[in-house]
């Protein structure tokens, strides 16, 4: 490893959106040959900070110095020019395409009269994939890939568009550990050749394993830069979240006494639930009138999973029992027939924007109180009863549900079950995108409904939501159930570690 | 009454009267077109505004309006139906086939009664509705596509009970409704409306119309409200087989005779009728209102074009160029409401 001088520096950057601050003064240093780590909460600035870098955030204050130079991108194919590459978590490859023409996207070998020369594009691409230790078919459908080699050519591709300095989003988070090691030595291997990396990741273990430095970014503001060897993980977590003597700290440090598991009959149980490559083995049981947290980071399954509950998803494997009775949910009417009502993270996915409140909130309702002939005046009361019962503003039932403000369409997406409770209600990221009021209307109103009863899953990339709804936590990492608490005094950064 | 009417004048206090214009155009612009091309006929013929042509537009939009009725359902769904034009030809042949032919007529039919003719008949459209059914939802095939097939499907089997030959007795009742009239209400006119009416009574009062409209309008959001969004569009391209096989048997009887490609025109004319109309391709908007002013501007428009001295092969051109500016409106009335609501 060559001890570098800086390739990119930054200093006193500062952004924001719409008079909101995402970085806050920021000074950064990339060294040529480095793997840099870069830790923090969701929100905490590390992609809009990257996203500077990379050429797609033009518009920001503060300087950008590229090998000593002060320069500015104006876009992602700029900074590409310049040299700086960034694979997002979403991967941007065209899955029908082979493995060659995906490394040469755009950029295919091609004759005077602009016919695409396949043997060479075959060959040039076949030498550069060795070059990296890969041994891939170029002609390969890149689709038919697992995940890992699929990430390993789209980083190729950025190599050979002539990057020097590569960001990496998330690059573990969908990968085994096999191909986790076989990343790793690439990075490496890249390091040795003298490029630089920039690796973002909630996964810390992978970050002390691999990175030669350590940046922690909290609130917009980057709090810490150590080396690796220098380093723990415990350390690391509670610069992201704050130490005691920080301003937001003690909410964050404060402990929360969970529950043990009540004597309450149990409504769904689910043995050994199985899908794919997003989740294997999931086991739990869910009570009456208890509150379920399932947390994990972004692509540990628990999307797949709270959809899989709700007949969305067909798993592979694996038995769901309801009030002790096996059933195979076919579809998600046969999942609502069952008792389980489920509000997705999206709005988009579960409000008719163009339609009135009441129609909204009745949709799922229909069935019971109308048999042929639909009862508007009948709908129109389930509508107030709701609105009163979770303070929808504003409170009409005319109202178009696209003019509601976020908070209130993600009430009335509740809403819209509760007029005929099910058995369990799934919330999937139920205060996403909130303020703070708003999140504290949720707390409430699913406080409430557990006093009535409800068996309620919570699941969440947020650990305050978690933590402050549920009764018992269930952890998933990587498509699995890594950690159970219940019974006991936990803190955000113990629910951190389990991830 | 008082209450809603005052919140509707403060809603539209606060969001502009332009607003509102804007969220009602695709109401508005058929209806306009409708008048316009009233009063343009009306003035440059002295022949077209009489009772009498009256009654022949009305007979004329008939048979669109039957296949209309169900292609309002599947459009309302955001999903098409090609098929209708050949599944109202199949079904028109088939009550043909199964009807006692003179004996100069070379078709090797099975005569049944009447009654036995009608009900296979409806069978026949059912079955092709549900093989329709069946391939969009459980198999996943794009409806324009599997409905492409199916048109194909429904020409070849009238083209093997035909033979190429024509038949011209249908069963009485089919006559009736077809050719006949009652007080001089030609009964097709009434039919038609009567279909047309339970179409719109269906989609407005009761709990499945809603649901076609909760379908089209964002099919994800009623997945995830736990309905059965592949029964619903299931049932929507059965009713416009069925709605198609109505338009056949009484197409038959009101021409006069069953062949093969008699109702070919037919699949453009409808679903102009329903776009033009102002329902929405992209579904959950629109409903039979729209459908019946999208019915009689295209009736009005070919019925005018015969009453004034025009080339009759521009008469085609016209017709295009009407359809075209029809769907830059509704395409453009969509976006209009997406930005009024925002």
């Amino acid at each position: 490893m060559e001890t570098g001088a800086p390739v990119i520096e930054l200093v006193g950057v500062s952004k924001s959106f719409g008079g909101v601050a995402a970085l806050r003064d920021i000074d950064f240093v990339l060294q040529a040959g480095e793997i840099h780590g870069l830790v923090g909460e969701n929100g905490a600035g590390k992609s809009t900070l990257m996203k500077i870098i990379a050429g797609v955030h033009g518009d920001y204050v503060g300087e950008l110095r590229l090998d000593g130079r002060e320069t500015r991108f104006r876009s992602a194919g700029d900074a590409l020019a310049a040299g700086v590459g960034m694979v997002h978590q979403e991967l941007s490859i065209a899955p029908d395409l082979s493995v060659g023409e995906n490394v040469f996207l755009g950029t295919q070998p091609v004759n005077k009269a602009g016919i695409v020369q396949w043997r060479r594009m075959v060959e040039d691409a076949r030498r550069l994939l060795a070059g990296l230790g890969l041994e891939i078919d170029p002609r390969a459908r890149i689709g038919d890939l697992p995940i890992g080699l699929q990430q390993m050519v789209e980083i190729a591709r950025v190599l050979f568009s002539g990057a020097r300095i590569i960001i990496l989003d998330e690059p573990t988070s969908a990968l085994s550990p096999p191909e986790v090691e076989r990343l790793f030595s690439l990075l490496r291997r890249l390091r040795e050749d003298g490029r630089s990396i920039v690796f973002i990741s909630h996964f810390l273990d992978d970050i002390l394993r691999v990175a030669d430095t350590v940046t922690v970014f909290r609130n917009g503001r980057r709090i810490a830069t150590t080396p690796a060897s220098e380093t723990r993980k415990a350390a690391l977590i509670e610069r992201m979240i704050g130490a005691g003597h920080e301003e937001l700290g003690e909410s964050y440090r404060a402990d929360i006494r969970l529950a043990s598991a009540s004597a309450a009959p149990v409504v769904l149980q689910a043995s050994n639930l199985s899908l794919g490559r997003a989740y294997r083995d999931v086991s739990l049981e869910l009570r009456e009138g208890e509150v379920l947290g399932l947390y994990g980071f972004m692509g540990c399954g628990q999307i797949e999973l709270v959809r899989t509950l709700f007949g969305k998803l067909k798993p592979d494997g694996g038995v769901l029992r309801i009030a002790g009775t096996e059933v195979r949910l076919a579809s998600t009417s046969a999942a609502r027939r069952a008792g389980i009502a489920f509000v997705p993270e999206s709005r988009r996915s579960m409000l008719f924007h163009a339609e009135p409140l009441y129609k909204n909130t009745s949709v799922s309702a229909l069935e019971r109180i109308s048999r042929l002939f639909l009862k508007p005046a009948r709908e129109r009361e389930m509508a107030h009863a709701q609105i009163d019962k979770l303070q929808i503003r504003p409170p009409r039932a005319e109202a178009l549900v696209g003019s509601l403000s976020g908070g209130n369409q993600q009430k009335v997406g509740l809403a819209k079950w509760l007029s005929f409770p099910p058995k369990v209600l799934i919330l999937s990221e139920p205060t996403r995108g909130m303020d703070v009021g708003a999140k504290e209307d949720v707390v409430r109103i699913v406080r409430g409904l557990r006093a009535e009863g409800l068996a309620i899953l919570v699941a969440s990339t947020e650990p305050e939501t978690v933590l402050s709804l549920a009764d018992r936590i269930m952890v998933m990492k990587k498509g699995a159930v890594v950690r159970e608490f219940e019974n006991e005094v936990i803190s955000k950064d113990r629910l951190l570690e389990a991830a | 009454m008082t209450a809603s009417v005052t919140d509707e004048k403060r809603r539209a206090r606060r969001a502009g009267v332009g607003a509102l214009l804007r969220g009602q155009m695709r109401n508005i612009a058929p209806f306009l077109t409708l008048i316009c091309l009233i009063a343009f006929f009306s003035f440059a013929s002295p022949s077209f505004p009489t009772l009498d042509n009256v009654g022949n537009i009305l007979t004329q939009v008939s048979v669109t309006g039957i296949i209309a009725v169900g292609l309002t359902f599947v459009i309302l769904c955001a999903e098409i139906d090609l098929s209708i034009a050949s599944v109202a030809n199949a079904t028109g042949i088939v009550v043909a086939y199964f009807t006692a032919q003179e004996s100069y007529v070379n078709i090797a039919n099975l005569p049944l009664p009447g009654a036995a003719a009608i009900a296979l008949a409806f069978l026949a459209c059912t079955l092709l509705g549900l093989l329709n059914a069946f391939g969009i939802t459980f198999i996943g095939i794009p409806s324009f596509i599997m409905t492409l097939a199916m048109m194909q499907i429904a020409a070849g089997i009238s083209a093997l009970l035909v033979r190429g030959q024509i038949a011209y007795k249908v069963p009485d009742l089919v006559a009736t409704l077809g050719a006949g009239s009652i007080g001089g209400i030609p009964w097709i006119v009434i039919v038609a409306a009567v279909l047309l009416l339970a179409g719109h009574l269906v989609l407005t009062y009761t709990r499945f119309g809603r649901y076609v409209y909760i379908v089209g309008g964002n099919r994800e959001a009623a997945e995830y409200s736990g309905l059965n969004v592949k029964l619903i569009i299931g049932t929507v391209m059965v009713i416009s087989a069925v709605s198609s096989g109505i338009a056949g048997m009484l197409g038959v009887a009101h021409f006069g005779s069953a062949q093969q490609n008699e109702f070919d025109t037919y699949l453009l004319d409808a679903i102009a009728a329903v776009v033009v109309g102002g329902t929405s391709l992209f579904g959950g908007r629109g409903g039979i209102g729209n459908t019946i002013v999208g019915l009689f501007v295209l009736g009005v428009l070919n019925n005018g074009l015969d009453h004034v001295k025009i080339d009759s092969f521009l008469k085609i051109l016209i017709r295009g160029l009407i359809l075209l500016a029809a769907l830059v409106i509704n395409v453009y009335a969509q976006r209009l409401r997406e930005t009024a609501e925002e």
